[in-house]
């Protein structure tokens, strides 16, 4: 990858032509991250000039589209940190097993693997019934590809022993149908899963939740724009609701941290105020 | 180099034990922070830092997420993250794909090192068995940064010093032995 064919200048002129001509605001975005990614796609597409790179994401919607997909980070995994999935199936949601209706937030859900995990676990604590997943993205490609359920087969070992060491007991392969390279999740999860663009830095509380979970998203965000998003969690949480991030986050040293009491040792706070 | 403002060091396989003797033989007063990028398995994270902090008087840490890099500590990049240094020299973490199947990535960080401290950075590359760091290395020689790498001849496994070696114009061959008093010798 050769550096220096995008200058810092020259980002700041594709960010600011994203927000003028798609109202896409990446200005809040951690600029050393975006600036890799936004190179990382001048050298896959084998662009000839800043020029053409600019005028092809101004005009061409196609690959606009293209452009957000490339320089969010959409990786993802099942049941990732089991150990956070253990607390969530220990503590966090039996707590919530109480309620008559779970409402779930997931912000950031690119292909809809966490969806997945999160519904696998609810159907276990026989919740699922009860229970409403919100998975939200700003990119519409990953929402498509999240809501046909289908995960590369190539993935399913890991996940099954991500799943086994986060207190599964059942047979993971039961919860897919293996079909050619793909693994289908049954209907049944995706039933109470709800997938729908949002976009975090721009669009408002939709709804309240009894659980957020915002995993490995505001490492990508500046200071400013993380206590912004903060903010909306803290607006769409209820009381004695929890807040989920991701193990190198916090919400420490921010304006909503009095509020809430952390499940130590997991980055999992409960809104006590 | 006058002015050293920043020190990477990056390493796999056979590089913690370079480290363990590297460390003791720091000075406690450097003028510039040193971050270590070493590839590990994902999920012994608090580890590898309470081990280095053991060998050294030196503050010793985990990067956290947009945390200011400062001079005299070291800083140790967390597993399963690349890190990344941004232009206001504080750290930013990425989750994005592995790169050269590591993830932290040397090169990552070697990279946006270099953007950022240009001629007052040195990167040294340590013993390894793949050639994540070697494309860094160049980047940091574009910027007008050094290269060091410890003696392919000394190294446990000496394919990623090696490679930087015959790719990159290095700067410094170090040894195990020599490095502390080398980084000392910067401040």
């Amino acid at each position: 990858m050769d550096l220096t064919v995008i200058n810092d200048t020259q980002v700041d002129v594709l960010l600011s032509d994203l927000l003028e001509y798609y109202g896409y605001d990446f200005t809040g975005y951690s600029r050393a991250s975006l600036k890799r990614r936004i190179l990382r796609l001048y050298s896959l597409d084998k662009m000839v000039s800043f020029a053409e790179f600019r005028f092809k994401i101004r005009n061409d919607q196609v690959y606009f589209k293209r452009f957000v997909e490339q320089i969010t980070v959409n990786v993802t995994e099942m049941f990732r940190d089991p150990g956070f999935y253990k607390t969530l199936r220990d503590v966090v949601l039996p707590k919530l097993g109480t309620y008559p209706f779970i409402r779930i937030w997931l912000a950031g859900c690119s292909t809809g693997e966490e969806a997945y995990s999160v519904a696998i676990i609810l159907k276990e604590l026989n919740l699922l019934n009860k229970s409403l997943i919100y998975a939200t993205d700003l990119n519409p490609t990953v929402l498509e590809k999240a809501a046909s359920s289908m995960i590369s087969l190539s993935q399913m070992k890991q996940y099954s022993e991500n799943y086994i060491l986060s207190g599964g007991t059942k047979d993971f392969s039961s919860y897919y149908t293996a079909n050619y390279s793909l693994a289908k999740f049954d209907e049944e999860l995706k039933r109470k899963i709800i997938f729908s663009t949002h976009n975090l830095v721009s669009d408002h509380s939709f709804n309240e939740f009894q659980l957020i979970l915002c995993r490995n998203v505001l490492i990508y965000f500046d200071r400013e724009l993380q206590q912004k998003v903060l903010n909306l969690f803290d607006e769409s949480l209820e009381h004695l609701g929890y807040l989920a991030l991701g193990t190198k986050e916090t919400i420490e040293f921010t304006n909503i941290s009095k509020r809430y009491k952390r499940l130590v040792p997991e980055k999992i706070w409960r809104k006590i105020v | 180099m006058n002015g050293c403002k920043a020190l990477v060091i990056g390493g796999s396989a056979g590089s913690l034990e370079v480290l363990l003797k590297v460390l003791p033989a720091l000075d406690t007063d450097l003028s510039f922070p040193i971050v270590i990028v070493i590839h590990r398995k994902h999920g012994t994270d608090s580890l590898l830092p309470d081990l280095l902090a053991t060998r050294t008087k030196l503050k010793v840490k985990e990067v956290e997420e947009k945390e200011a890099l400062l001079a005299g500590t070291i800083y140790i990049a967390p597993s399963d993250y690349h890190l990344l240094i941004e232009q206001d020299h504080t750290f930013s973490l990425d989750y994005s794909e592995k790169i050269n199947f590591s993830r932290p990535a040397i090169d990552a960080t070697f990279q946006t090192a270099a953007e950022v401290y240009g001629k007052q950075l040195i990167c040294i590359l340590l013993s390894g068995s793949n050639s994540d760091g070697v494309n860094g290395l160049k980047t940091v020689k574009d910027w007008g940064g050094e290269a060091a790498i410890q003696d392919p001849d000394t190294a446990q496994v000496s394919y990623m010093p090696h490679q930087a070696m015959i790719n990159v114009e290095i700067d410094h061959i170090l040894n195990a032995d020599t490095m502390g008093e080398f980084i000392n010798s910067l401040s």
